[in-house]
């Protein structure tokens, strides 16, 4: 019985700091962008696809007849950064070479679905607030949430 | 008076009886330092038979006595790595092709080299790729040792798989040597970890890519990743999960760098360096080599024929 528990503490212990050691890998604070910033008025772009944030904030602002929604630039295969080829009306990953076309619609190569699209809401000045930690994304044979309330503005 | 006069004279006397003593001691103590010169200098010859060499190896090496052979490999920290006695057919080179020496060989080349390019290379977002360029066009032999570091980690990633192969086709991770081929694919593991975690270190597109894509795989692990399955039931979210312990933060960054640069020095080879003293303790342990069957010699052949 002494021995169990003399044995039970150790494994109790190597149990603890192990999980100790597990958790130190996940910081508290990171210093990374924030995932919220302000990127002008929904009138400041044209119809299609603007690339001018994307070295800042890795989006695409995409503006269609009937709304204007930010696409995060992240391929959906294993997340490289795909580039706009504007006389091929696509954007091309360089990775894999997935496609989409000028609305993030996934077309060839390895992409299982659509680009993923950030947060969107307008604030009180009427500016386009994005948040790229809230992801509205279309899975393949699953419900498509690019039309839910957030992942565009109405125009 | 008397008695100082017989004093003098006992003086005198036993004054001439200890010179001549003296003398015959200094004589005596010459002809032994003499004797002793001779026989030092006649060790002096043999350097075996010093007291510095005994004092190091610890074993005399009489060549004539197989079991005093034995006992001057197995006594020595060195030696004691290579067995006693080898059976001479399995240490063929067409046999084992000597892979797992050649990857243990260029696994010390790595880290040799990997240690000296330590001396120039900061793991820090700004300064990292500038190393680089500062290594390869400036440092004296720079541009030598990381090609030598990268190509010696190809070229080790290449031995493990063939090593791994000629274990398959000699059969050699059968009983009793199955405990050996699972710490070899661990160590196979860890090689490739290895070769992956010094791929960002650069810090090049390259690299930066390889592991964005290779961290995003992570997100998938089940019960671990955000978009593995039971992720989402686990509550794992990009700011908890597996690939945010392994970079330190949701993108390839800073903190990224840092981790590759400290699993790839210090983590990885650490736990490849125990299992690799596994490894080797136990192919000693299994009977060595597995070997082929027994090929004899042109010489013993002829002995048999005379018989």
């Amino acid at each position: 019985m002494r021995r169990r528990i003399v044995w039970a503490s150790v494994a109790g212990f190597l149990t603890t700091c192990f999980l100790m050691f597990v958790r130190f890998f996940l910081p508290r604070a990171i210093f990374e962008p924030s995932s919220t910033f302000k990127i002008g008025f929904p009138g400041d772009y044209a119809l299609g696809v603007d690339t001018k944030w994307q070295q800042q904030y890795r989006i695409w602002v995409d503006k269609t007849s009937d709304r204007v929604f930010v696409v995060y630039a992240r391929c959906t295969h294993l997340g490289c950064t795909p580039d706009w080829k504007a006389s091929e009306n696509k954007f091309k990953c360089p990775c894999h070479g997935s496609g989409y076309d000028s609305e993030a619609i996934n077309f060839e190569g390895p992409a299982p679905r659509p680009m993923d699209r950030a947060h969107v809401e307008l604030d009180a000045e009427g500016q386009i607030v994005v948040d790229v930690s809230k992801l509205y994304q279309w899975p393949k044979g699953e419900r498509n949430q690019f039309n839910d309330p957030g992942a565009f503005i109405p125009l | 008076m008397d008695e100082p006069k017989d004093q003098k004279e006992t003086k005198q006397l036993t004054g001439e009886k200890t010179n001549v003593g003296l003398v015959e001691r200094a004589k005596d103590t010459a002809m032994s330092l003499k004797d002793r010169a001779l026989e030092e200098a006649k060790d002096y010859k043999d350097p075996q038979q010093t007291q510095v060499w005994k004092s190091i190896f610890r074993v005399s090496h009489e060549r004539s006595d197989p079991r005093n052979r034995s006992l001057a490999i197995l006594s020595n920290v060195f030696l004691h790595l290579h067995p006693a006695k080898i059976n001479r057919d399995a240490v063929r080179y067409q046999y084992t092709w000597g892979m797992g020496g050649i990857t243990f060989y260029l696994f010390i080349v790595l880290t040799f080299t990997g240690v000296l390019l330590m001396f120039y290379y900061h793991p820090t977002k700004i300064v990292a790729f500038r190393d680089i360029l500062y290594l390869e066009h400036d440092v004296p032999f720079g541009k030598l040792l990381r090609n030598m570091h990268r190509w010696a980690a190809h070229l080790m990633v290449i031995t493990t798989w063939l090593h791994m192969f000629r274990v398959v086709l000699t059969g050699s991770y059968k009983r009793p040597r199955e405990f050996n081929w699972c710490v070899g694919v661990v160590l196979l593991v860890l090689t490739l970890l290895l070769s992956f975690t010094g791929y960002l270190l650069p810090d090049d597109q390259l690299g930066f890519w390889a592991v964005t894509v290779g961290t995003n795989m992570a997100r998938a692990t089940p019960m671990l990743g955000s978009e593995g399955p039971f992720g989402a039931q686990l509550g794992l979210t990009p700011y908890n999960d597996v690939r945010f312990g392994l970079l330190g933060g949701s993108i390839v960054d800073d903190n990224a760098l840092l981790r590759s640069y400290i699993w790839h020095c210090i983590g990885i080879p650490l736990v490849a360096s125990i299992f690799m003293a596994v490894h080797f303790w136990r192919i000693r342990k299994d009977g060595g080599i597995s070997g082929p069957a027994p090929v004899m010699l042109e010489s013993e052949m002829k002995v048999l024929k005379k018989k």
